[in-house]
């Protein structure tokens, strides 16, 4: 485009910076997440997840093992151990008083106003000699500046996935999913063809009315239907979540591939007709083929709205373990165990790492969809 | 096992029963009205007239059992007290004088207020910058993903950003506290505060539905003839202005369809606040109080209707609106 040379690229770079920063608060929340299910329990709960990927300092104070308990080797005395309880570490400095916590480097030997000699190693084993049999049962206290490497676990995810329930929560997510994806696009392919290329009188009253049914809350169904289920006596299951979808997801699937199949061109169908073609054969041989894009931009919708819903499966399922998705099981664990973000974390992951995959293979389609239903004309 | 079974065995039967539907009506019309012999245009025209029910009749069934039925059915439940004896307009009149039902309908018009508008903002902000660099896909693949995450994934990821850890408990490892901690300020407990828990709350919607904002934005800037921007250039118009002056204004009907997409989408939404919140500390909103009127504690179905078609009501104006473009389209 015609833009004054110098000012082209100073704006050019603003605009990459502030599309940079837009990028980045937009990732930035999932991100700290997924990095958080990867850290082990104690990490989170001290220090935040940006700090994950540098090694951690930190400063430990340990009591060091009692001197009654020292060994006798030969002339002298030992009491050893490690200063880590757990994992590892890397000690860079330690001290045996409070006031120089960082006066001797690793492998060096400190020596105690009372005579004996402490030494703390690189890899955090402590030894502390006496010239004569040591007694007491407190120990020396030993500060230790250590450095940890970053540490990353699959074990959150191991815990959400068996003990935690996630698994079979993930079982039962895709029983909802599948069935409540497939059964509209059937019915609503049909429908839309009618609708776009048949006559029929009232179409247009029929189209109104679908385009309205689009914002109808569908909290408006759930008592009316819960208790027509229990009357037919299919109660809370999976075939009625699978008709609610069905029901709550044709309107926008009935008004999108309408508005795809009335696009295509007209000559083709008509002159179909001319050879002799019923509408069924139509429908099959050229109508669903050429709606390939729509029917897969309404599949994705549907997959990522059921698969993300939680309220119709909490009113229109059970509560047990055979029927509770990963939605509903995250928001029990949100109440269960509030606090402990690394399953919450991990479990949050599970459910999100499918429809991100759909979302990023499929996304044109997505986006095709979302256009065809919102910028009409344009 | 046996669960998977189950799923795979109807969805075969739910596919092929259908397709089946379809396939045996049509057979069945063409023999009972053959386009041959004695009648056959009498016949195909009959036959003409049948199909189309045909195609449509399962979708109409489906939106009437599951949509249309249930509006009439949840009006009449709202006139019924909780044991199921009409009691007229009683329960419009005790949530008129519901101190929680008004809490949620202020909520409620705040985030119809300012979910919407933030989210078309920024949603046109993302869209005008991306489409002037090179990665401006990537950009906006990015910024849309959160669509694809769910209300209750988002709530665990936000709650994340938004913990607070106590005095003397070490280190925040909530971000917006450690930022806040960083820039000399005090940590706090964001989803407690009082009205700005809402907006915190309201982040979330409106960090979901900005990439849906952009990509129909986006799709509309590029829509626009060149020509006006260039005779806009020539006149010297700074970018600023020809965003502000010369796109926006030849955008505004798809500003209004985003807007109007996020309102509903923010009258239904039930999921975040009740992951989050709750619906305490003064969060509460019109579904999730629908929700603990129908589900929880001693349920009371006709309070819970009365509630639903508050919300209704509430959409009606964007349901009259969306007809009345779609039938100036079809003419």
């Amino acid at each position: 485009m015609m833009e004054m040379a110098g000012t082209k690229s100073r704006l050019t770079w603003a605009v990459n910076l502030a599309v940079g920063f837009l990028v980045l608060l937009w990732i930035i929340p999932t991100f700290g997440l997924l990095i958080s299910s990867f850290r082990d329990r104690d990490a989170i709960s001290t220090s935040g997840w940006w700090t994950a990927m540098s090694a951690s300092e930190q400063n430990v104070i340990v009591r060091a093992d009692a001197p009654d308990n020292a060994v006798q080797d030969g002339t002298v005395w030992v009491v050893s151990g490690n200063v880590f309880d757990s994992g590892a570490g890397d000690v860079t400095a330690f001290g045996i008083t409070s006031r120089e916590p960082e006066a001797f480097g690793p492998g060096e030997v400190a020596t105690h106003a009372q005579g004996y000699q402490i030494t703390v190693e690189a890899n955090g084993d402590y030894k502390i000699t006496y010239t004569e049999e040591p007694s007491g049962s407190r120990g020396q206290r030993l500060f230790v500046r250590a450095e940890s490497p970053p540490s990353f676990t699959l074990d959150n995810y191991r815990e959400v996935l068996f003990a935690e329930g996630m698994g079979k929560a993930l079982l039962n997510t895709l029983t909802v999913t599948i069935p409540a994806t497939i059964i509209p696009i059937l019915v609503a392919a049909f429908a839309a063809y009618a609708l776009a290329w048949m006559e029929m009188p009232g179409r247009a009253l029929l189209i109104a009315g679908i385009v309205g049914l689009l914002v109808v809350p569908l909290q408006v169904a759930f008592i009316p239907l819960l208790k027509l289920h229990n009357n037919i006596g299919i109660g809370k299951g999976y075939i009625g979540i699978w008709l609610a979808h069905t029901g709550f997801g044709l309107p926008l699937a009935v008004f999108l591939l309408r508005n795809y199949m009335a696009g295509l061109p007209g000559e083709i169908i008509e002159s179909a007709r001319v050879d002799g073609a019923s509408d069924f054969a139509i429908f099959r041989k050229i109508i669903l083929p050429l709606s390939f894009p729509a029917l897969a931009s309404f599949a994705i919708f549907q997959f990522l709205w059921v698969w993300n819903d939680l309220l119709v499966a909490k009113v229109f399922l059970g509560t047990g373990e055979d029927q509770v998705v990963m939605t509903g099981r995250i928001v029990d664990l949100l109440g269960s165990r509030g606090g402990d973000w690394e399953i919450l974390a991990a479990s949050a992951f599970v459910s999100i790492a499918v429809p991100i995959a759909v979302f990023f293979s499929l996304q044109r389609y997505l986006v095709r969809g979302l256009l065809a239903g919102s910028v009409k004309g344009g | 096992m046996d669960q998977l079974l189950f799923a795979v065995s109807t969805i075969i039967v739910g596919v092929f029963g259908c397709v089946a539907y379809f396939y045996f009506s049509n057979i069945l019309l063409d023999r009972i009205y053959p386009a041959s012999g004695p009648n056959a245009g009498a016949n195909i025209n009959k036959a003409n007239a049948i199909r189309p029910w045909l195609f449509v009749l399962p979708a109409l069934l489906v939106l009437g059992l599951y949509l249309v039925y249930p509006v009439f059915s949840t009006f009449l439940l709202s006139m019924r007290d909780s044991r199921g004896d009409f009691v007229g307009a009683d329960n419009y009149i005790w949530l008129a004088g519901d101190d929680k039902f008004r809490e949620s309908l202020g909520n409620n018009l705040l985030w119809l207020v300012i979910v919407p508008a933030a989210s078309t903002f920024f949603g046109l902000v993302a869209a005008g910058l991306t489409d002037r660099i090179k990665w401006g896909s990537v950009a906006q693949s990015l910024i849309f993903m959160p669509m694809a995450i769910s209300f209750v994934g988002a709530s665990v990821i936000w709650k994340f950003i938004y913990d607070y850890r106590g005095e003397n408990q070490g280190e925040q490892i909530g971000l917006l506290n450690a930022i806040v901690e960083a820039m000399g300020g005090t940590a706090q407990t964001w989803i407690t505060v009082p009205f700005w828990n809402n907006i915190f709350l309201m982040i979330i919607l409106i960090w979901i539905q900005t990439g849906f904002a952009m990509v129909i934005l986006s799709a509309a800037l590029k829509g626009i003839s060149e020509e006006t921007i260039e005779a806009a250039y020539l006149d010297g118009a700074t970018p600023l202005q020809i965003f502000f002056k010369i796109k926006i204004p030849q955008i505004w009907g798809t500003i209004a369809v985003v807007w109007t997409t996020i309102t509903v989408t923010v009258l239904k939404v039930f999921d975040i606040v009740f992951a989050m919140t709750n619906g305490q500390w003064g969060t509460q909103v019109l579904a999730n109080l629908m929700y603990d009127w129908m589900f929880r504690g001693s349920p009371d179905f006709g309070r819970g209707s009365a509630i639903v078609m508050v919300i209704m009501l509430l959409v009606t104006p964007v349901m009259i609106w969306n007809i009345s473009n779609a039938h100036k389209e079809n003419r």
